[in-house]
């Protein structure tokens, strides 16, 4: 298996009249995790949705291992996991459920899979319950468990850690530094930098425009 | 191809299941579809000829507002949970998942509504030798108008409080339905032939089969922008 890489070269967004990112670049390879930071409205959020493609760029390209994201973005997709800043959770099924169905729907999920990834990260002890019943931080752990999941080589996480206590905080770190280890990258906008281990880490910082 | 399916049947389980445990979104439409058309004969007049003369209009306004009122609700929730983005970013293809929901909206709203037609044509006076014919129209009818609504839903999900436009720019679409439906109906309660205005029910069903759901993925995208 080849490393994988993602690069992205002078990206310019607006949103609406404004003019949000203008001429970010970046490169991360197999292993790397890449630090978006920035103040409230600086534009991480449009970073990510840019990458992920949900936002197509004014100029500058996206690249995953080479091609344009939008030549071929089913492909893209499939070898990738996004996490708003909102858990996409249903509130009337249950954590086991909703994992079932999200997870489902990008491959074939085993019960015993999810029970495990639930247990990993903390959430093994609402698993039944419904979703309108968790608290913020619960349902963090629970859309973290899709993102565990997904088994795919590229996280883009929007505030993972987001909601989360102490203990989360690092299994957030415990969970970025897996994902690397196997090769894979992770993106992650952040205020409170993750506990991850040093090497391989890279930063981008934004400025309010 | 089987993934595909497979696809498409998680989509709408999940849909079904989220209906069911919460029955009254599910059941709104029905009740207002009940309602409307037994006021008709309090307000109009008990006289069975002149209720049969006005059941299929009666029934048809009924069933498409009782619709409108459904296709709101089509895409909302996943929008505002994120489900929508998701789908967006799976590696599937959007316009097939968008057709699941569709398909899942039609289950629990649309045939409910065709199900629910006899017996509301029974309240106004039709004799149940219409009954089938009666139903198959509806049914027929709500297809094309739920894959209407896929669009139009999907056209508004970037607008708060969409519904008032949702309406204005899935009733001029609907007319044709309309006019053809009640046509339907009032030939079922003559005993006459329905074959004319099913062909062409069946016609606007299959135009929205094969278009709608790619207008309803190009849409959802940009809303997601």
């Amino acid at each position: 298996m080849s490393a994988h890489r993602l690069s992205g070269d002078s990206l310019h967004v607006f949103r609406g009249e404004r003019h949000v990112l203008r001429g970010v670049s970046f490169v991360a390879e197999g292993g790397d995790y890449l630090e978006v930071t920035g103040s409230n409205g600086a534009g991480k959020t449009s970073l990510l949705r840019t990458i992920v493609g949900l936002v197509h760029a004014e100029s500058g390209r996206v690249r995953w291992n080479g091609l344009d994201i939008h030549a071929d973005a089913g492909a893209f997709h499939a070898q990738l996991a996004y996490l708003g800043h909102e858990s996409p959770l249903k509130a009337d099924l249950t954590p086991r459920e909703n994992l079932h169905f999200a997870i489902g729907i990008r491959r074939r999920v085993g019960g015993d899979e999810i029970a495990r990834a639930l247990a990993e990260t903390g959430a093994n002890g609402f698993a039944d319950r419904p979703v309108r019943t968790l608290s913020a931080g619960q349902r963090r752990r629970v859309a973290l468990a899709g993102v565990v999941l997904a088994a795919v080589p590229l996280w883009v996480l929007d505030e993972p850690a987001t909601h989360l206590d102490a203990e989360g905080h690092a299994l957030v770190g415990r969970l970025v530094d897996r994902q690397r280890a196997e090769g894979g990258i992770v993106i992650a906008a952040v205020h409170a930098p993750l506990p991850v281990a040093g090497a391989g880490t890279r930063r981008i910082g934004l400025t309010l425009q | 191809m089987s993934s595909a399916v497979s696809c498409a049947r998680l989509v709408i389980g999940r849909d079904l299941r989220l209906a069911f445990r919460n029955r009254t979104q599910l059941l709104h439409p029905l009740l207002f579809f009940a309602i409307v058309t037994t006021l008709f004969p309090l307000a109009l007049t008990p006289e069975p000829s002149q209720l049969r003369d006005v059941a299929p209009a009666v029934l048809w306004v009924g069933a498409l507002l009782a619709s409108l009122l459904a296709i709101e609700f089509l895409f909302r929730e996943d929008a505002q949970d994120g489900t929508l983005e998701q789908y967006a970013l799976s590696g599937r293809s959007l316009t097939w998942l968008l057709f699941a929901k569709t398909v899942s909206h039609w289950l629990l709203s649309g045939l409910p509504l065709a199900l629910m037609s006899p017996i509301v044509a029974y309240g106004l006076a039709v004799s149940p030798a219409a009954m089938p014919g009666i139903a198959a129209s509806v049914a027929l009818g709500t297809i094309a108008l739920s894959l209407l609504g896929a669009i139009s839903a999907a056209l508004t999900l970037g607008i708060r409080r969409g519904g008032a436009l949702l309406s204005l720019l899935t009733l001029p679409l609907a007319v044709p339905l309309l006019i053809f439906g009640a046509q339907a109906t009032a030939r079922a309660i003559e005993g006459a032939s329905l074959v004319a205005p099913m062909y062409f029910l069946a016609a606007c069903a299959v135009l929205g089969l094969t278009l709608a759901p790619l207008a309803a993925a190009a849409a959802v995208r940009i809303s997601l922008e």
